[in-house]
């Protein structure tokens, strides 16, 4: 169906399907009034909490969703698309907007911790801070339910726009206070970096999406996909530079080398939480949007030119072992923590991109899976980490020096044993040891890549695990065998929380995988779900 | 006898008890924590010991199977057009039989006696006694486990306390030590998990009717890869001409997995390139730590090679035959002429170790009968002398502050239970018969005699040479005048005279009564040497 200058008006069923994205903005809308009207005297956390009761009722009514679509007489997938089609509600996108609305109630709840004890004096942007991630993370979620170019792009700009404003949030606030110095200058470099490496995605992004166009004559991805394969003949090289300019900004999106220079620079400058945001939210709705986009445009134009389709997946692959790679050989030099853990994302963005590139080949057509269950173990092991990292440069003496740097870690096991312990955990999951999701995580994706033959990109996961076994036993020995003269690490009640259901999950997900797996499966079908079908 | 309890499942996750025990209570209780410690390891040893009374080689089959479903994860099939299940399954399957048995009896012994050894042990007790627990989960685990993903992650969970126990309790250069020993058995392990994801997505895979409908299924057992590497009629040994079978292992497939295989357990074993970082654990890691690496670690490379590597590649390891012949003649020799030249014992040990594992490889290479109970005798024996030799060494170093052999000498005057121990040690390593060395030794050489002579007969040069390297540093160390610095130190403690005792009495019994042990390997090779023979004949 191509439109025809006749737009569907939205209905109030859309206006249901959209409820989750709907909660989120319009509270964000009534935060900002309240910021306005409230006392200055009112402790803005009232706002942080209010932020995550809107997120709570976004994911229940996703929960809600997915119940009703799965469970009981309505077991037919009702709708699957919305707005002619250009807006999916399907299982897919609704399992995935789980767990980037897990990822922001956990951020958003470790934030309030941490908020508490820096005191509203450190950060004079507090009300913003909470309600600009509704937006963003309402914007990754419009990501992963996109069907339309269109519609794609507006979902990324959101996400990218509300947080280039939260990874400068904390530049003002330290000019406000007069600071200075190296400390305060970063987050504005920060933040001007994410800006124009964020402007340079955009457009690589879309200069890619108006060649797909310009081939095709439409911007929904199935028609694409259909239409692609009758110009391929003649327009070969064009579908390439589409492709790769789509993939190079998706590149910068997830931060996978060589795409990632930003990323070290940018997550160090911005708020510890933002950095986990950044992380995990941007990554995983970028994953998910790129595995839409290639198994529903590559894919069946492929079909008939296994050239093309396998020039385009080894492309992914490529760059997934290139982020691996460069991630885990920059990590080994690296003192500061936050640029560590920058550079251990990634590599994880190379592991997340490897389902996506692997293709279907024989029986195997299991990415969906595999890619999902990566960025679930991701989401619980990074922010774990992530809060770990914030508690412990939260307590340093404001004396000692170098707060964000591995030394901070120094005797951690003396000071503050169980978060030691449950750091402990998240670094043997990122380093892929078991029992740790993390290893289950790559374990899944290896034995995918293995049944497609892609031995090559096995090999280079379990060499970069090696290698990063040396970078992550770096901060073990700090915390294991040093000792410090350093105080006890006091944690927030509220980022203790956050930082043992990350280590408890990140555990049940490495001993029992099949729990969350099985519950993937009985939702997820890839005909439907993802690979769109429809009648041109 | 039959049993309804689960005694397998009990061996390997007592210790893990214990440690369970030992995080609830306080850290200062050293002696409290130390009891409950060394209680813990008697246990999974007295029910290895009963398994021991309890096992009939001449039963068909694993005399012992625990099997549970572990994780079962359905895979996408909405457009492979399968009708029935289409999963990806691991089990929790235990397993016991003669090659197995053992090392786990290897295993609670040592770890027993390094749990008594561990009094030298003066810091974070508690957490000590937690990683050495761990550590001996994971290493009755390893001898144990029949799925391909169990077995990855007990061996694993063998490496991580390891870590811990050199970095934490090490000597000076602790923390190098740790990293090298975790880096160089990270490589092994991610060689080995290449190996294991190819196989489970090859050999692992089975169809099954269940009714008109065909349920396909990969799984990491451990049974199903063997017997379908072996059949020819399973999807791993089917090139089908004209189309694409993506199961098919072509040979070049199979060699490559065998050498990653060979590499993986190679580094753990040590063979000779990977052996370098095994000197750092021997030297800086506490002397009842390097008991059990020495002891019970370099055992699971074996193990690993043999259960993983030659069981399930029959074909290939006949090719590699000379291979390991001469890796294993190498490390036998290079061991054997570098300890000789050290002053540093633990150094001696350490290259003794690798001469001793080159023997292993010997009878490995043979392919018979003989020559694989000589391996495996050789493994156990190798285990409880070098466990003995490096809880005397811990003694020493406890009382002299040296174990350099310039600095010591004359210690049987002072210390003449320590010193009679060292001797006799010494001379079950250089193959004294009548003690346990002298039969692994000659069972793995007579082994290698009916296939490869050359091989044998230069082994024999390094046979000698252990003697010569052996009595240098045995008798350096407790004859001659005492040096003045070393007066006034004393014998044996309780702790360690227990330990040194009930080590010497295993290396004795072996020596004399070796059915003790070859005994339980009656038909463990059978399957194996079959494979080859009726190959070989037809």
């Amino acid at each position: 169906m191509v439109y025809e200058g006749t737009l569907a008006p939205m209905t109030w069923a859309d206006a249901g399907y959209l409820l989750p994205e709907i909660i989120l903005v319009g509270m964000m809308a009534v935060l900002i009034v309240l910021d306005l009207v409230m006392p200055k005297r009112i402790d803005r956390s009232v706002i942080g909490w209010l932020t995550l009761v809107a997120i709570i009722g976004s994911a229940a009514s996703v929960v809600l969703r997915i119940g009703y679509r799965n469970i009981g007489e309505h077991q037919q997938p009702d709708v699957n698309g919305i707005l002619h089609d250009s807006y999916r509600v399907d299982d897919f996108s609704l399992m995935f907007k789980m767990l980037l609305l897990l990822s922001a109630a956990l951020i958003v709840l470790w934030s309030l911790g941490s908020m508490k004890r820096s005191a509203s004096a450190r950060l004079t942007h507090q009300a913003e801070y909470y309600y600009l991630l509704l937006p963003a993370v309402a914007g990754a979620m419009i990501m992963t339910s996109t069907a339309d170019l269109i519609t794609l792009y507006a979902g990324l700009e959101l996400l990218s726009i509300a947080t280039y404003v939260l990874v400068g949030l904390r530049a003002r606030h330290a000019a406000a206070e007069g600071g200075e110095g190296v400390l305060s200058a970063k987050p504005a470099e920060a933040a001007f970096k994410y800006v124009v490496t964020g402007g340079i995605s955009s457009a690589l992004i879309l200069f890619g999406m108006s060649y797909l166009y310009g081939l095709t004559g439409s911007t929904h991805i199935s028609m694409i996909g259909g239409l692609l394969p009758e110009s391929v003949d003649s327009f070969r090289t064009l579908l390439y530079v589409a492709f790769f300019f789509l993939l190079a900004g998706f590149g910068i999106k997830i931060a996978a080398a060589p795409f990632h220079a930003w990323a070290p620079d940018v997550y160090e400058g911005a708020p510890t939480p933002i950095s986990a945001f950044l992380a995990v939210i941007s990554k995983t709705a970028a994953a998910a949007v790129l595995l839409r986009l290639f198994y529903n445009i590559v894919f069946p134009a492929g079909y008939g030119d296994s050239v093309l389709s396998r020039d385009l997946f080894r492309g992914v692959l490529a760059v997934a072992a290139c982020a691996m790679l460069a991630g885990t050989l920059s990590a080994l030099r690296q003192r500061n923590m936050k640029r560590l853990l920058a550079l251990s994302g990634v590599v994880n963005a190379g592991y997340l991109l490897v389902p996506v590139g692997l293709s279907f080949y024989g029986v195997h057509s299991n990415n969906t899976a595999e890619l999902f269950f990566y960025a679930a173990v991701y989401l619980f092991m990074n922010i774990g980490a992530f809060a770990v990292l914030s508690a412990v440069s939260e307590s340093a003496s404001p004396a000692a020096e170098g707060v964000g740097d591995l030394k901070a870690f120094e005797g951690l096991y003396h000071r503050a044993p169980w978060t030691a312990g449950a750091m402990l955990v998240f670094i043997l999951s990122l380093a892929g040891l078991p029992v740790s999701g993390g290893f289950f995580g790559k374990l899944f994706i290896m034995l995918g890549a293995s049944s497609t033959h892609a031995y090559w990109i096995v090999a280079v996961m379990a060499a970069t695990s090696v290698i990063s076994y040396y970078v992550y036993f770096g901060i073990i020995r700090q915390m294991f065998m040093r000792s410090s003269g350093e105080s006890e690490v006091h944690v927030p009640a509220a980022t203790g929380v956050v930082i043992w259901i990350c280590a408890v999950c990140t555990l049940v997900l490495g001993v029992a995988p099949n729990l969350l797996l099985h519950g993937f499966d009985e939702v997820f079908n890839l005909v439907g779900d993802l690979l769109i079908i429809r009648n041109v | 006898m039959t049993i309804d309890w689960p005694i397998l499942s009990l061996i390997v996750f007592s210790p893990l008890l214990g440690a369970a025990v030992l995080l609830a209570m306080p850290k200062q209780r050293a002696r409290m924590l130390r009891w409950t410690a060394i209680a813990a390891t008697l246990l999974p040893l007295a029910l290895s010991v009963w398994l021991y009374a309890d096992y009939d080689p001449n039963r068909p089959g694993d005399a012992y199977e625990e099997k549970a479903e572990w994780i079962n994860i359905p895979l996408e099939k909405s457009a492979t057009g399968i009708e029935g299940t289409f999963e990806l399954h691991f089990d929790y399957a235990l397993s016991l039989d003669g090659l197995s048995l053992p090392l786990v009896l290897l295993t609670t012994v040592t770890a027993a006696m390094a749990a008594l050894a561990s009094t030298t042990i003066r810091k974070r007790w508690k957490s000590y006694y937690i990683w050495l627990l761990i550590l001996e989960c994971g290493m009755l685990g390893v001898f144990l486990a029949r799925d391909l993903l169990l077995f990855f992650i007990f061996f694993e969970m063998t490496m991580i306390p390891m870590v811990f126990l050199i970095g934490i309790w090490g000597l000076l250069d602790r923390e190098r030590a740790a990293t090298r020993f975790l880096l160089y058995n990270g490589l092994g392990s991610a060689l080995m998990l290449i190996a294991f994801v190819i196989l489970i997505m090859t050999a692992g895979f089975s169809l099954e009717d269940a009714g008109g409908v065909f349920n396909y299924s990969y799984s990491g057992s451990y049974e199903t890869i063997l017997s379908n590497l072996a059949d020819p009629q399973a999807y791993a040994n089917m090139a089908a001409p004209g189309s694409v079978n993506p199961l098919y292992l072509s040979d070049g497939m199979r060699t490559a997995l065998f050498v990653m295989l060979l590499i993986a357990f190679g580094i753990k074993l040590p063979v000779f390139p990977f052996h370098t970082w095994m000197l750092d654990v021997h030297r800086e890691a506490p002397a009842p730590v390097v008991m059990i690496h020495s002891g019970i670690l370099l055992k699971m490379g074996a193990y690993g090679l043999i259960r993983f590597g030659i069981f399930a590649f029959p074909e290939e390891a006949d090719r590699f035959r000379a291979v390991l012949a001469v890796l294993g003649v190498i490390s036998l020799l290079y061991g054997a002429v570098i300890a000789f030249r050290h002053k540093e014992l633990r150094l001696v040990l350490a290259y003794s170790s690798l001469s001793h594992m080159g023997i292993v490889l010997l009878g490995l290479a043979s392919l018979n009968e003989i020559g694989m109970q000589g391996a495996v005798f050789q493994l156990v024996s190798h285990g409880l002398i070098s466990a003995l030799m490096f809880l005397l060494i811990g003694s020493i170093y406890e009382r002299t502050g040296t174990t350099n052999i310039d600095e010591l000498g004359g210690l049987a005057k002072a210390a003449p239970f320590l010193s009679g121990a060292l001797l006799i040690g010494g001379l079950a390593s250089l193959g004294l018969p009548g003690l346990s060395g002298f039969v692994g030794e000659l069972l793995a050489l007579l082994g290698l005699f009916d296939t490869n002579k050359t091989v044998v007969s230069i082994a024999v040069i390094g046979i000698i040479l252990t003697a010569v390297y052996v009595l240098r540093a045995v008798m350096a160390t407790t004859f001659g005048p005492l040096k003045p610095k070393l007066e006034g130190i004393t014998d044996a403690r309780f702790t360690e005279a227990l330990p040194t005792a009930v080590l010497l009495a295993f290396v004795l019994l072996l020596g004399i009564y070796p059915s003790f042990i070859t005994e339980l390997m009656k038909h463990s090779f059978d399957s194996l040497l079959n494979h080859l023979n009726t190959r070989v004949g037809g």
